[in-house]
Parts: C-alpha cells; structure tokens; sequence
C-alpha cells in the first residue's frame, strides 16, 4: 500500500492542497467566519479552550468545527489509505510545554502560521512582520536541528492511544450537538459561546465541519505543513512543502479579490494589532516551538489523527496554553498585546532555547 | 555493503538530516534507511533524489519501511 503513489505527495498534490486551503478559508470567512480568519488553529483551539470555560474571555468562545474535522478528516484518510500508526513515547512532557508556548506566541501575534498567510492575503501588513517572525523563529530552530537537537524516538503503541484525541474531538462534537448555540445567550447547557466579538462569527456548523473533514482528508494525503515549508527551505534548500504555502497565499488572495475581501493596509485590520515588535516577537516564539515540536498547529492536528500521540500532546498543550494566555493577560487584542504579553514572549523564548539547548543526542 | 541508517521512531526532519548526512560522508555507494512512517518514506526518497542518488527499492518491513537508495 506504502508504494501505491500517492498523488497529494507530488509538487501538483502541494500546489493543489495549498490552493483549496486558501480558497476555502477565504469562503468561510464570507460564510461568517472572523475577518481575516477563514481558517486560524491557533485562534480555533483558544475558542475551543473558551467553549469549555478553560479561560473566560468573553469573546472568544466557540467550539469551532473546523478543528474537530481536521483531526477526523485525517484520521479517515490515514484509515483509507492504510497510514494509522498509533504512536507516542517521544518527550511527551517536552511536546505539551512546546504546544503552550507556541499557542502563547501566536496569540501575541493574533494567529497561527496559516492565519498569518491568509492575513497577508487579505492586505494586512502587520501579517508581515508576524511572517518575518515566524521565519526568525523557524531558522533558530534549524540551528538546534543541526546541533543535534532530538526529542528521542516514539514507539508503536495500543490501536486505542492514538485513538483519544479523535476521540475527544468527537466528543467536542457530540457536547455541541447536546448544547446547541442559543441566539444571544453566552451559554448552552455546559458550553459557553461568544455573544459578541470573534467568537460570535462563525459560518454554520455542518459547513465548517465538512469543510475541516476535507481538509484534514488532504492535508493528511499532502502532508501540508507551513512551518516545514520554510524548515526545508532553509535547511535543505527543498521547495516542496514551501509550493503549498504559496498557492495558499495566492489562491486566498485571489478569492479576496473576487469576494470583496481585499482591504490593503496596517491600521484597522480585522483582530489585528500594529505593534510591529511585537507581531514579529510573538511569532518568532512560536515558529521556533513548532520547528522543536515537529509541525505548525495544523501539522500536528493532522499527525495527531493518523495516531500520533505526542502531537496530540502538542494539541493539548496548545489548548491550555491558550487558557493561560487569556487568564493572565497575555493574548494581544486590536488595542495592542496584552499586560504582560511581552513579558510571555520573553519568558516563552527563554523556555524553547532551554529545551533547544539541552535536548540534544546522537541517534545513530 | 550497505550502510544502514535506524530512523524508526524518529520523526521529521530527523531521517532525511541522518539521510544526507550520510550521503555526505559517502559521495557514492548503497544506503539503507529504516523508517516507520509513510511521510518519512516520501521525504527520505525525496532527499535522497535530490542528490542524485536513485531510489533502488522500498520495501515494508516491521511495521515500516526499508528503503534502499544508491549512488554509482
């Protein structure tokens, strides 16, 4: 089955996974998704962290579809085409810490890598600046990967381990269905949602799910990630992955054009700030997090459903990394980061180069 | 001979870094690389054939893959 070409993994697969993400993302958001924010993992699991009252933050609660489809979506895929191996064992603890940070750097940014692209393809400069980070983030980290830098190996484990995030996400989806959105209430039985703010803009359920479970399907097949896209650029001079970030950037852009959706400038922008060292230092954070952990949020939602258990440690962290970041003020929001948002990206970038720093071992 | 390179366990980008480190030190020859994963199949093929080492064989193996790349 492993020799069966696999077509998602060609330079076309990329460029055509890259490509639906991007038209898809910019759909949503017409469809009633927040401004500039078609697709955002990082902001979807702080939502979700926010429909289950891990943090209180009125306007960002909702369990967005998108995410529980993106981790069925691949695990359907994996299941098809014969690629579930259920695994974990590799720095668990380490990966959770990663996944926390890295949620807390992207919200000093307001958004995941994705968002950061889909951001750029709306006209936001700030997007820039939080891209500039990401890469910043991204080549540190390939230092440490040349360094030697090793989480140790994982190890085939029971079917059922890589089964629990699938699972929870199902659950997520079940507490939704039980607990239905009542128009201008901020509660549902035990979930919260959002009244006003990003976390009341959402498209409608059954779209955003198929739209994630497509998703996660193709990712899965292609392998797309953003921050292995720029990891092998800069550290094998590969393009590959790097094709499908492109394709996002020019098909979102595209679609904003043709949607109206295309509003050039820095000031204004949709969940956005203009602290540029700040958009740049929030994503230099989380872009060296991931390139430790293995994967940008979408990556490890992916990897989580085709039975990684670490990535879905990773998932976990970053949804409790999003409870602190709005329990202890340091998410930004359009006036500018949070009170003690600096402080976060300081002490978040002292954590990563600890864990770049001293992880390393020979493997061979 | 071939080298063998154990990348099982490992996840990306470790297996193709072990790959082309190899390929560095050895300009020419048979190298076997064990991984566990399909995405690592397709990255260490992918690496191996942008050095101009051709992929001989990929063959399952122990709940993963073993693939033989070479180089004349």
């Amino acid at each position: 089955m492993g020799q069966v070409k696999n077509l998602f993994g060609t330079r076309f697969g990329i460029i055509a996974v890259g490509a639906f993400i991007g038209v898809l993302a910019a759909l949503l958001q017409k469809l009633g998704n927040p401004g500039n924010m078609g697709i955002c993992v990082a902001c979807f699991e702080r939502d979700i962290a926010g429909a289950i009252g891990l943090h209180r933050a009125g306007v960002v609660q909702y369990m967005r579809p998108e995410i529980i489809g993106f981790v069925l979506g691949s695990l359907t895929a994996a299941y098809m085409f014969n690629e579930f191996r259920s695994r974990s064992g590799s720095a668990p603890i380490v990966r959770f810490v990663l996944g926390a940070f890295a949620m807390i750097g992207a919200l000093v940014f307001l958004g995941c890598p994705w968002r950061a692209l889909l951001r750029l393809a709306a006209g936001d400069g700030n997007a820039v600046f939080g891209l500039f980070g990401l890469i910043g983030g991204i080549w540190i980290g390939t230092s440490f990967l040349k360094g030697g830098y090793n989480l140790g190996r994982t190890h085939a484990t029971y079917t059922s381990v890589g089964w629990l995030l699938p699972l929870t996400m199902l659950g997520f989806l079940v507490l939704m269905v039980l607990f239905p959105q009542v128009q201008g209430e901020p509660r549902s039985g035990i979930l919260f949602y959002s009244v006003k703010g990003p976390g009341s803009a959402h498209a409608p359920l059954i779209i955003s799910l198929i739209v994630g479970l497509v998703i996660g399907f193709l990712a899965q097949r292609s392998r797309f990630c953003t921050m292995g896209a720029f990891r092998d650029l800069i550290l094998f001079r590969q393009v590959h992955l790097l094709f499908g970030v492109i394709a996002l950037v020019v098909f979102a852009f595209i679609t904003n054009l043709i949607l109206g959706q295309f509003h050039p400038g820095f000031a204004g922008q949709p969940v956005a700030h203009t602290m540029t060292v700040w958009n740049f230092g929030g994503m230099v954070v989380a872009g060296l997090a991931f390139v430790l952990a293995g994967g940008c949020p979408g990556r490890q939602l992916f990897l989580a459903g085709e039975g990684d258990g670490d990535a879905a440690v990773f998932v976990l962290g970053m949804i409790v990394g999003a409870a602190f970041s709005h329990n202890f003020g340091l998410a930004s929001s359009p006036k500018g980061v949070g009170p003690h948002g600096i402080a976060a990206v300081i002490v978040g970038l002292s954590v990563c180069l600890f864990i770049g720093f001293t992880m390393r071992k020979k493997t061979a | 001979m071939s080298t063998i390179i154990d990348a099982r366990g490992l996840s990306c980008p470790q297996p193709v870094l072990m790959t082309l480190d190899k390929i560095k030190k050895m300009e020419n020859g048979q190298i076997e690389i064990m991984v566990d994963t399909d995405t690592s199949r397709e990255n260490v093929s992918r690496a191996a054939a942008s050095q101009d080492w051709q992929v001989k064989d990929v063959r399952e193996q122990d709940e993963g893959y073993r693939i033989t790349i070479a180089k004349e």
